[in-house]
């Protein structure tokens, strides 16, 4: 046997756009072991529910993550709404789900640059990033913001979409889809992709099964999970299916993520043609008592917010356990056997949020 | 929207293990690990799912008290299991992966056992 050496990977490394420390331990170029550690951007964001009114709480739920933000908003309205028994009306649930869906591209888009740019692929990291501008820029003309929307609300949204900025949404994804089609095809089809993500950091359905993975890194080792086929917001109206791949490694896990930016066009289509008229939003009265665990499906995986009212304004707890926490198991188990040079892509094939993780 | 059915079922400490091993042999995954201080007492919930099929299960314990890792079952838990000791202080005997403390690294050691904020400000015209 050869000599064991630990090697520090982070918390600072040109992949890593936030802090995570990973004590490799390596016989000669081969990974081992793997310790994880966080707690470097450690926020407390959840004892806030103790400081803040629960409808103001959305605003810190949002700046939970500064991509999914949207989501971490909704999947929190979601919650109280459940917990209060507010009805909310169809065309938000429908607003939501658009929303939802251009979070995900974007965030999708993000990681896809993110990772050509951790191949040394520059030009298709600047492709991935043109097309998330097209996303960003529907963001802000529907709701004001880039990243952080704010349009979420308890009991529906804040902004509406007139029909007309809704019909020429959903005409320019047209143009949109042709240009990601192109994209998809490098990263899905071109050999020097294919040669440094097939085989490598291999997850198996099993080991994902019990280790708790989600999102893409479940679905990329054949785990059919996606929270939204539980039918929150519109989902449970629309015709969708989740991307499954069945390889296990990094490339699974991209092409998963490919895959699901049409999916996610195909979704924002169908709420476009089905979303009915009517009001956005439902007067909130009194305050929350009793509890639930509301789930969404986030860009990396299924995130959940607990959550506990006592029947004051301010909650009793707020618990969000995020898609990158549960994807860290997973993490350690790929890494486990790895080439020490595999290491950056394959901590990025999980698309890690450390802020989202760190809350 | 369809709202989801979700159980949640008390346990007694005791039938912990058992309980989480049905799920494991039922198939069901492992969702999440919340722990919630209720007074002088720990609620310490896990979640399942197996088909849509979203089920709890939740054991109340002393702030002192001690609770067995569920890692030896479910892999990931070390996860949960090690947040909740850095967290909330609260003790797990059997994590198969133990960071004794150094997962989540804060300044002030289990800062969410006694929450900072409660008592000052707002909260006071609770």
């Amino acid at each position: 046997m050869s000599r064991q050496i630990v090697m520090p990977f982070g918390p600072q490394h040109p992949v890593l756009p936030e802090p995570i420390h990973l004590d490799l331990v390596l016989e000669d170029e081969t990974v081992v072991d793997v310790i994880p550690s966080i707690g470097y951007i450690h926020r407390g964001l959840e004892t806030l529910v103790e400081k803040r009114q629960f409808p103001e709480y959305v605003y810190i739920a949002e700046r939970t993550c500064g991509i999914c933000s949207f989501i971490h908003g909704m999947t929190y309205c979601q919650g109280i709404e459940r917990v209060m028994g507010l009805e909310v009306p169809e065309r938000a649930h429908y607003l939501r789900t658009i929303w939802s869906e251009y979070s995900r591209l974007h965030s999708h888009l993000l990681w896809l640059g993110l990772f050509a740019d951790s191949m040394g692929f520059e030009n298709l990291f600047m492709n991935a990033w043109k097309h998330r501008e097209f996303v960003l820029d529907v963001m802000e003309e529907t709701t004001g913001g880039r990243v952080i929307q704010g349009s979420c609300k308890v009991g529906g949204v804040r902004r509406d979409i007139d029909q007309d900025t809704l019909k020429r949404m959903n005409a320019d994804l047209k143009g949109f889809e042709k240009g990601l089609k192109e994209m998809a095809n490098v990263f899905l089809n071109d050999d020097s992709v294919a040669s440094r993500l097939r085989g490598v950091g291999v997850l198996s359905r099993n080991d994902a099964y019990v280790c708790g993975a989600v999102g893409p890194t479940g679905r990329g080792s054949g785990v059919p999970i996606d929270a939204r086929m539980t039918g929150y917001a519109a989902y449970g109206e629309l015709g969708f299916s989740p991307v499954v791949e069945q390889d296990g490694d990094c490339y699974a896990r991209c092409a998963v993520r490919v895959n699901e930016l049409f999916s996610s066009i195909e979704i924002i289509r169908q709420s476009i043609d089905r979303i009915p008229g009517g009001e956005i939003e439902v007067k909130v009265k009194g305050n929350p008592e009793g509890e639930y665990f509301s789930r969404s499906e986030q860009p990396r995986g299924e995130l959940v917010h607990y959550v506990k009212g006592n029947g004051t304004k301010y909650l009793a707890r707020s618990r969000i356990r995020t898609p990158t926490l549960t994807n860290i198991p997973p993490l350690v188990k790929m890494l486990q056997g790895c080439e020490l040079a595999d290491v950056p892509v394959i901590v990025l094939s999980i698309d890690p949020c450390i802020g989202c993780m760190e809350r | 929207m369809k709202p989801e059915n979700q159980e949640l079922r008390v346990i007694d400490t005791a039938h912990l293990i058992g309980e989480v091993e049905d799920y494991r042999n039922k198939g069901y995954r492992l969702v999440n690990m919340s722990c919630t201080r209720a007074g002088e007492e720990f609620e310490i919930s896990y979640s399942f799912e197996l088909d849509l099929r979203f089920e709890n299960i939740r054991i109340i314990i002393p702030l002192d008290a001690d609770i067995s890792s569920i890692s030896g079952i479910y892999w990931g838990a070390f996860i949960y299991e090690n947040e909740m000791h850095d967290l909330f202080g609260v003790h797990v005997r059997g994590m198969n992966i133990d960071f004794k403390g150094n997962l989540i690294r804060t300044t002030v050691p289990y800062s969410f056992r006694n929450p900072s904020f409660r008592g000052e400000g707002p909260c006071q015209d609770r």
